[in-house]
């Protein structure tokens, strides 16, 4: 029998209408008691409304050396951003 | 503190660190957190899986000397409060954890190494619960002291630290109070409860002095940790701080601090205070404090009559993911 558990990543919602956000990790056996283990550590004080959980073995990460190429593109498209372009400040509604 | 003498490992100086250190060294100083993926010397590594885990075992160990008071406690509200603090605690250790495994040691590794005795906790959690002022005095002095050397590793180098940090120093402040409020309790008391405060604000203040470490003098490890930036206050600067902070709060209680030669120095604009034992310091860090045995009894038994449930949860997962 395998006696360690997975390490699980925590999820929660903290109202209704945002997105989930990533708290933490656990481990669990599986995900139902993940999800317990998740409500005692990560949610003690009204924190949260929904939880979710993931393995983390199943996550696929960015590497940090692929870094520039993944985000340097983006650096010098400072056109993208509604500040680059000035605006007369006599015409409303823009 | 909660990690207390943590060993950086050789020490090198500035001038010897290859080529990839000192860019490492440039991007903390530069105040870049560092993140699991990316690389670090083998040494910050090593320390912070020493100093992460010591914290978390503090945390753990901590809610023995407390954890003895819950059956006990004077009114069903006291009971409720001390409940949800020992579980905060747990919580803490959980974090603390959960933070150490991203440097790529098991949590059943760091367990193991509590359990032999090879990885310490904090001095102070081997000093006896014996009245419920104890409970009182930890919260208001212990959760206290682990505040002061909390807050500023909330801004530490390693990222998945500092942010344990900084979910623990938020509940860290409930800790402090309801102590606080159990001792204004126990001082606007009887005689008989207010005395009982005193004796344990007598047994409670020394250790908790203790609690930051050895005098900066003698902290060997302290100006690697500090240039890693994963210690951010010497243990003197601390201690003085803690000093500075607590003495109107006892005088508030109407509790005399036990050391006559506390006095406030108007030159220093600090407190003075007497001599620390550090010869009982370095007894209790060797393990022969009054509980060091006790408690780690108490973790092992807990460890080991929780196999049984441990191992049917598995059986359990097995059998539902074998369906
Ligand atoms: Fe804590
Ligand atoms: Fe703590
Ligand atoms: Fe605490």
């Amino acid at each position: 029998m395998n006696s360690t558990w997975p390490l699980w990543e925590i999820f929660i919602r903290s109202q209704h209408g945002l997105a989930h956000r990533h708290v933490g990790s656990l481990h669990a056996p599986d995900a139902a008691m993940a999800i317990n283990n998740a409500r005692d550590v990560y949610t003690r004080r009204n924190e949260g409304v929904s939880i979710w959980v993931m393995k983390s073995a199943d996550i696929t990460a960015s590497s940090p050396d692929d870094k520039a190429a993944l985000f340097d593109p983006a650096n010098n498209k400072v056109y993208r951003h509604p500040t680059f372009f000035p605006m007369p400040e006599d015409v409303k509604g823009l | 503190m909660y990690a207390q003498m943590v060993d950086t490992g050789a020490r090198v100086a500035p001038g010897e660190l290859d080529e990839q250190e000192q860019r490492f060294q440039a991007r903390i100083d530069e105040g870049i957190r560092v993140e699991p993926q990316d690389w670090m010397p083998e040494r910050y590594r090593k320390t912070l899986i020493r100093q992460i885990s010591q914290h978390a075992h503090s945390e753990i160990v901590g809610q023995l000397p407390e954890g003895n008071w819950i059956t006990r406690a004077p009114s069903l509200k006291r009971k409720s409060i001390l409940l949800a603090k020992v579980q905060d605690e747990a919580g803490h250790g959980l974090y603390l954890y959960s933070a150490a495994e991203t440097l790529g040691v098991s949590r059943d590794q760091l367990v193991d190494e509590l359990h032999s005795g090879k990885a310490k906790y904090s001095s102070i959690f081997n000093y006896p619960t014996l009245t419920w002022a104890d409970v009182g005095t930890i919260g208001w002095l212990v959760d206290g002291a682990a505040i002061m050397n909390q807050v500023p590793l909330c801004r530490c180098s390693y990222g998945p630290y500092s942010r344990a940090m900084i979910r623990v120093c938020k509940e860290e402040a409930f800790h402090m109070r309801q102590g606080y409020d159990l001792l204004i309790s126990l001082c606007k008391g009887t005689p008989e409860q207010k005395q009982m405060a005193q004796d344990a604000l007598n047994r409670w203040w020394w250790p908790s002095l203790m609690m930051f470490g050895p005098p900066d003098a003698e902290s060997v490890h302290s100006q690697q940790s500090q240039a890693w930036k994963i210690k951010l206050f010497t243990n003197d600067e601390l201690r003085q701080k803690f000093v500075d902070q607590t003495v109107p709060q006892a005088e508030y209680l109407g509790l005399t601090i036990p050391d006559p030669k506390l006095q406030w120095n108007a030159e220093r604009g600090h407190h003075d205070f007497g001599e620390i034992d550090w010869d009982e310091f370095y007894n209790v860090v060797k393990g022969n404090g009054p509980c060091n045995r006790e408690r780690l009894a108490t973790r092992k038994k807990a460890w080991d009559d929780g196999e049984w449930f441990r191992e049917a949860l598995v059986a359990h997962a097995d059998k539902r993911a074998a369906q």
